[in-house]
């Protein structure tokens, strides 16, 4: 349903419209130059698939249904080698059987952008019906050691937003995104404003500026990120998931491991601070905050207004980037609150992040849903109440 | 002055790389060099050219050839190179690797591929086992074959790649060994240039494991089993070209048919849907 659309001559739309998160997701990939999408059906990320079918031909990108997600995440990382901006789009036990190509995708640092809408597991578990518990599977679901971005939305217009957000971090720091949205954020309808992004707005990977002879795939510019090229261009390039040296040759040592890994990690961890981003609510003077994210946030937000109509002074913390998480900043909060309540839809994940970074200064309540249902305001509000005592 | 040129592929190679890792008497390397021969034949600009690989020992021929090259993982070569082509489908694109890699972890991406009729060059090279992790089965080898997990011999009956690949809908299969280096270089030229999926499968010697657990401990051990027990049928029903331990050995170019590649599919079906929408 439509309220104002323009599909201009190149196929984006703009306009305001009705749509669900997983159909903002698949709008804002094509607002941000997407244009290769490969995936599995699986609920309740199937939506996704079905749009970007749709919409990818209109603006001359490529769909396809792969056999797997062992293959989709191949697929994209296959198609972001030939210059193309790439996505795919999964839930849990997808996204599972992403992780091995994950790790390619961190290795070989292709940008491209993995959506999860988190339903609630272990296993087949609730298809239908929401979770939170892949947080940490984000964090850590491939092997090694690695440093990643994940992005939480709360609404479908922070989908749209985000997934645009997640493309241009993805070619500025040559990294996999991750979009770690849930059931009750992909299905639900809201408003949202679609947009066409300027091209300024848009950020292109960095690209070789020296003859193919002297070019090293991994040879790393100031900010650690090293310009790629892509196939096809006559570069003749070789780069391979063994650790390997700036010349993108397998080099089996303790030293080349050293200094990849370092590299592949603090090329994330040291811009942190321009890739985080979180949200606030009346923190200034806040003693219970309620750190919450994706569609627990929304309901955080409520139960912390009606803590202080109660006059408890409470605040709410809501990371949008997940990881790298915003621990400089739970720092600081550490020293003012007595307490953090965190209610995730999982047994306590994003809680032992909170905790860490508290560092002891101030205690962490978890306050966790097995998932299959959200949180209600009420649960949160009494929470609070109890971890002002 | 006459300049000699002792190694007229070394142009081809990441000769900095040299020496590879392959052993004596394994026959990967004969197939590399019959690929580069293969590509020199067909005439085709190397910098529009892209080769997949994935694990094994196989999977090394990506880091050897001097071309956009990619080493990825255990089995995934297919889908990767599934993207590369789609993402830019004027690359030719090649997938390099051996039977474990693209039969047993990479199976399903097999025949989805084949099913697709995706346009890229498939080169197989089959020793049988698992030669980098030193010699386990695999779907490739023969009943009754030692290996070391099946000390007693294979009782898994094996598959036959070719009449695999030619049912899930691959317009070119052939086969032969690395004995047959003419046939080879000549069929890997046809299928670089040929529209659709080309599988080509290279029985290559493994005497460091499979070789030696089989009565056939040097390279030219099994070479000799090639001469002597290999029969060109071309053309050849796939089903009828199995593999048995001592057994004849069937080669040569068994499909060579025409079929829309997935591209041509597309384009052609989206041409007409979405002009029809247009209008």
């Amino acid at each position: 349903m439509t309220m104002g659309l323009h599909m201009s001559e190149n196929g984006v739309l703009s306009g305001t419209f009705f749509m669900n998160g997983d159909e903002a997701c698949a709008e804002g990939a094509i607002s941000a130059g997407c244009r290769f999408f490969a995936g599995y059906p699986i609920t309740p990320a199937t939506e996704i698939a079905e749009k970007m079918s749709e919409r990818l031909p209109q603006v001359e990108g490529v769909f396809i249904q792969m056999e797997d997600e062992i293959a989709s995440m191949n697929a994209v990382l296959g198609a972001s080698w030939a210059g193309v901006k790439a996505m795919t789009a999964t839930s849990g036990p997808g996204f599972s059987l992403m992780m091995e190509n994950l790790g390619l995708g961190v290795m070989l640092e292709t940008p491209c952008v993995v959506v999860d809408v988190q339903r609630a597991g272990p296993s087949t578990g609730l298809p239908t019906l929401v979770g939170q518990g892949d947080m940490m599977q984000a964090r850590w679901g491939s092997h090694g050691s690695y440093e990643i971005i994940a992005l939480v939305p709360s609404s479908p217009q922070e989908i749209f937003d985000l997934t645009i957000t997640a493309f241009n971090l993805s070619e500025k720091y040559r990294v996999p995104v991750l979009v770690m949205s849930d059931e009750a954020v992909g299905h639900m309808s809201e408003k949202v404003v679609v947009r066409q992004v300027a091209p300024d707005d848009l950020a292109v990977r960095k690209r070789p500026h020296v003859a193919p002879e002297k070019y090293q795939p991994y040879k790393p510019d100031k900010d650690l990120v090293p310009p790629m090229a892509i196939a096809g261009e006559g570069y003749r390039f070789h780069v391979t998931g063994l650790t390997h040296d700036e010349r993108g040759y397998p080099e089996m040592t303790a030293e080349a491991q050293d200094r990849l890994v370092r590299r592949l990690v603090d090329k994330i961890r040291l811009n942190r601070k321009a890739i985080i981003k979180y949200e606030e609510v009346s923190t200034e003077d806040a003693e219970v905050i309620v750190c919450a994210y994706g569609i627990t946030a929304r309901i955080a937000r409520r139960a912390v207004q009606q803590a202080r109509a109660e006059g408890i002074r409470a605040g709410l913390l809501r990371p949008i980037t997940v990881w790298p998480f915003p621990e400089e900043r739970v720092r600081t909060l550490a020293k003012q609150a007595k307490a953090f309540v965190v209610p995730e839809i999982n047994y306590g994940q994003i809680a032992l992040e909170v905790e860490r970074c508290a560092a002891g200064k101030a205690k962490t309540v978890l306050l966790p849903h097995m998932g299959g249902a959200v949180h209600l305001p009420q649960t949160i509000l009494e929470a609070i109440r109890e971890a002002v005592q | 002055m006459v300049t000699v040129v002792n190694k007229p592929i070394d142009s081809y190679l990441r000769v900095d790389r040299m020496p590879h890792i392959w052993c004596a008497g394994c026959g990967i390397g004969l197939a590399t060099s019959c690929f580069i021969r293969g590509i020199e034949r067909a005439g085709l600009d190397l910098d529009k050219m892209a080769l997949v690989s994935g694990i094994g020992c196989t999977g090394r021929v990506a880091g050897y050839v001097k071309l956009d090259s990619f080493h990825t993982t255990h089995g995934r070569a297919l889908p990767f190179a599934t993207g590369l082509k789609l993402g830019n489908p004027e690359l030719n694109v090649v997938v390099f690797s051996g039977d474990g890699d693209l039969a047993a972890i990479g199976g399903n991406h097999l025949i989805h591929s084949a099913r697709r009729n995706i346009d890229m060059t498939v080169i197989c090279v089959n020793n049988f086992n698992y030669g980098m992790t030193g010699g386990q089965m695999g779907p490739t080898t023969p009943l009754e074959a030692r290996s070391t997990t099946s000390p007693y011999g294979n009782f898994e009956p094996p598959f036959n790649l070719p009449y695999l690949v030619a049912a899930s809908g691959a317009t070119y299969v052939a086969r032969w060994t690395v004995l047959h280096l003419r046939q080879l270089e000549r069929s890997i030229a046809e299928a670089l240039v040929k529209p659709g999926f080309s599988f080509i499968e290279v029985l290559s010697p493994c005497p460091t494991v499979y070789g030696r657990m089989n009565k056939r401990a040097r390279g030219l051990d099994e070479m000799h089993y090639y001469q002597e027990k290999s029969v060109i049928r071309n053309g050849a029903d796939p089903k009828d070209t199995d593999i048995t331990l001592d057994g004849p050995i069937v080669v040569g170019k068994f499909v060579d048919l025409k079929r829309p590649t997935l591209w041509d599919y597309r384009k052609q079906l989206l041409d007409k849907v979405l002009q029809k929408k247009k209008a």
